[in-house]
């Protein structure tokens, strides 16, 4: 059963086509690891799936895009509802300039929850599935910038599993984090593995090594190969993939 | 040596630029020192005319009158002195041009030499009379009876009902009319720009697309550089009839009206520093918030309206700033009525409204020049209180922040 299927997508800004009919398909709680060079498209496609590309003037697609077989580009689809289902966490730590507790609880206020006990319970255990319930228990009410980056990042990653999404993007959710907390956060993914279905964007090749079951890789707007992740380490089929991934190019 | 001549040069520059600002900081002291010591001269005055005084026959039992009284008995609208406190005896009303009533020129003499002489006459013959003329008419052994006339204090300036700073013989001196249309028409004022001016701002920061914002900021922007006498006209020949006719009134030139001026001028000062602030939300933030399933308004008022809150404090303060402060557009269009306003369909005069007006005739260096100032004073403590009030909240509001 696959959880998104694209078919066929192009991608523009403006003039500029930033993906070639890229078809890809993502098997449900799997971690799919998007990689390749700057500016090759993994970010563009990755915003596709939650239509965070929008926000953006002057853009357009073609192609198809499904999730648990809904086109979220149909136009009957409500955007909002559809983001509450994919969560993404972003690249740098974004919270809001608000406490650790509201910042997770923002998500489930927005979407209309008011039992103070449901919030309180869902932001707990939000909070406890990134494990970083030890470490800001005692202080739930003070602001999230008291933390460090990578106590941010995994608030980050607990704000969008306090909606219950079933889809997780997460942008180079690490490339501004300590080794230390890579590792707690790669623990995480493995873990949410287990309820979730990942795509993640990653530059470093460990890291999708260690935590992806497919990788894909992008090369200027195309996909290039897409397979199993240890299939495109050892024996991929491109040459190009071979030279990124040995470290040739890129 | 080139080292010495580069330092040398930085120490120039330094000076400079440390004179510059000691300077401006100086003169703003002075201006305002100025201010206050000029405003202030009004507090140890009488409210009468120097060297002119106010008497009465030696047998009225009154002993003073208030300002208000005094006017109310030359407007003859008191006629009985049993209506201050003394006996039942009708009033007579004097003023030194009445003299010719009673006495011929030849009587008065060539140079009225005679002029104190005839005064003292009339004050014995007339019981009920109250007169009012210059010190230099007043005899040696003068047989009548001066008021007191209490000095001008600072309670009775800003408590005072009546501004009629020309009233003859006793100036009215109560700005709390003025107070209360400066405040009216500023507040009228915010309450109409500020709902305008956010949802303008929200418009153009989050919704608009690029081009229609690209045709809009510029021309908003524009707006901000009319003169304001440009505004008075459109208001006194716009909005003024459009009252009137709408509301059914006798004058258009009301404290709406005035509102309603303001409210334009100030709406791009609160655009467009509102406008900038809402884009200065990062896009991290706003994505966030999207991505967690929020709608796009939800994101506006929970996400860009606090974080860009204290630059809409401050495009609302310069409004208000503006507001309070702007002359000629409110002098234009409110009427200028002296009155405590009882609506915004009432006619209005505000303080500064008032100083130009004003300022032109009055004689330098007297009563009503010295009233000016203290209203000038007034001003200021409002605005300077205006400016501490949110000083005080954006401060408190960063410190919950962080
Ligand atoms: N908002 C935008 N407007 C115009 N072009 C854009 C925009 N965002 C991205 N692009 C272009 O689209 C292409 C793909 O960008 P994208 O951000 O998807 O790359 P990426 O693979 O995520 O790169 P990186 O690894 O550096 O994050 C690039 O050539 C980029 O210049
Ligand atoms: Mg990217």
């Amino acid at each position: 059963m696959h959880k998104i299927v694209s078919q066929n997508v192009n991608f523009y800004y403006g003039e500029f086509q930033a993906l070639h009919d890229i078809s890809l398909s993502v098997k449900e709680n799997t971690v799919t690891a998007l990689i390749g060079p700057s500016g090759c498209g993994k970010s563009t496609y990755l915003r596709l799936l939650n239509r965070m590309n929008d926000l953006i003037d002057n853009t357009h697609m073609s192609g198809t895009i499904t999730i648990d077989g809904n086109d979220i580009y149909d136009k009957h689809t409500n955007v909002d509802d559809l983001r509450k289902n994919v969560g993404m966490v972003f690249q740098k730590p974004n919270p809001f300039p608000k406490t650790i507790f509201e910042n997770v609880a923002y998500g489930l206020r927005v979407n209309g929850i008011t039992d103070k006990k449901i919030i309180e319970e869902r932001v707990i255990t939000s909070i406890e599935q990134v494990a970083l319930w030890e470490e800001v228990k005692d202080k739930l009410h003070k602001s999230a910038f008291e933390l460090s980056g990578g106590q941010q990042q995994r608030l980050c990653i607990a704000r969008a599993l306090a909606i219950q999404p079933s889809v997780l993007l997460m942008d180079e959710p690490t490339s501004a984090l300590d080794p230390i907390s890579t590792s707690k956060v790669e623990e995480l993914i493995y873990e949410l593995k287990k309820q979730y279905t990942i795509v993640i964007v990653t530059h470093n090749m460990q890291q999708a090594g260690r935590i992806s079951d497919n990788t894909a890789f992008f090369y200027m707007g195309e996909l290039i190969e897409y397979d199993k992740t240890k299939t495109i380490f050892t024996k991929p089929t491109k040459k190009q993939t071979e030279d990124y991934i040995t470290g040739r190019f890129g | 040596m080139k080292t010495n001549l580069k330092k040398i040069r930085e120490k120039v520059i330094e000076s400079v630029l440390m004179l510059s600002s000691v300077t401006t900081s100086i003169t703003v002291i002075l201006i305002v020192f100025f201010l206050f010591i000029e405003g202030a001269g009004v507090f140890s005055r009488k409210p009468i005319d120097d060297g002119f005084l106010l008497a009465v026959a030696p047998s009225n039992s009154v002993q003073k009158l208030s300002p208000a009284q005094v006017k109310d008995v030359y407007d003859q609208k008191i006629k009985n002195w049993k209506e201050v406190g003394g006996a039942d005896l009708p009033i007579v009303l004097f003023r030194t041009s009445d003299i010719s009533d009673y006495y011929t020129d030849e009587e008065l003499g060539e140079n009225f030499e005679n002029f104190p002489q005839k005064i003292n006459e009339l004050i014995t013959k007339t019981p009920g009379i109250i007169a009012f003329f210059s010190e230099t008419y007043k005899a040696k052994q003068f047989v009548g009876k001066e008021l007191d006339i209490d000095k001008i204090t600072i309670s009775k300036f800003l408590s005072g009902e009546e501004w009629f700073p020309t009233a003859q013989p006793i100036a009215q001196m109560g700005v709390k009319p003025l107070i209360y249309g400066t405040l009216w028409v500023s507040f009228g004022a915010i309450l109409i720009a500020l709902p305008i001016g956010l949802a303008a701002a929200i418009y153009l920061s989050e919704i608009a697309k690029k081009k229609t914002r690209n045709l809009l900021k510029p021309l908003i922007e524009l707006l901000a550089g009319i003169p304001s006498v440009v505004y008075g006209f459109f208001g006194l020949v716009i909005i003024v009839p459009l009252i009137q006719s709408t509301f059914n009134l006798p004058v258009g030139e009301t404290a709406l009206a005035g509102s309603v001026v303001l409210a334009i001028m100030a709406l791009p000062t609160i655009i467009t520093i509102s406008e900038d602030a809402m884009r200065n939300t990062p896009r991290a933030m706003k994505e966030a918030s999207l991505a967690l399933g929020a709608s796009q308004w939800q994101t506006i008022y929970k996400v860009v309206v606090p974080y860009s809150a204290s630059g809409i404090t401050a495009g609302a303060i310069l409004g208000i700033g503006r507001a309070i402060g702007e002359t000629m557009a409110v002098l234009m269009v409110t009427g200028n009525a002296a009155v405590i306003p009882h609506s915004f369909l009432a006619p209005v005069r505000t303080i500064p409204a008032t100083i130009a007006a004003e300022l032109g005739e009055a004689p330098n260096g007297g009563l009503h020049y010295e009233a000016l100032f203290a209203l000038g004073c007034i001003l200021f403590i409002i605005t300077f209180g205006i400016n501490m009030l949110v000083e005080m909240v954006t401060n408190r509001k960063s410190h919950k922040k962080h």
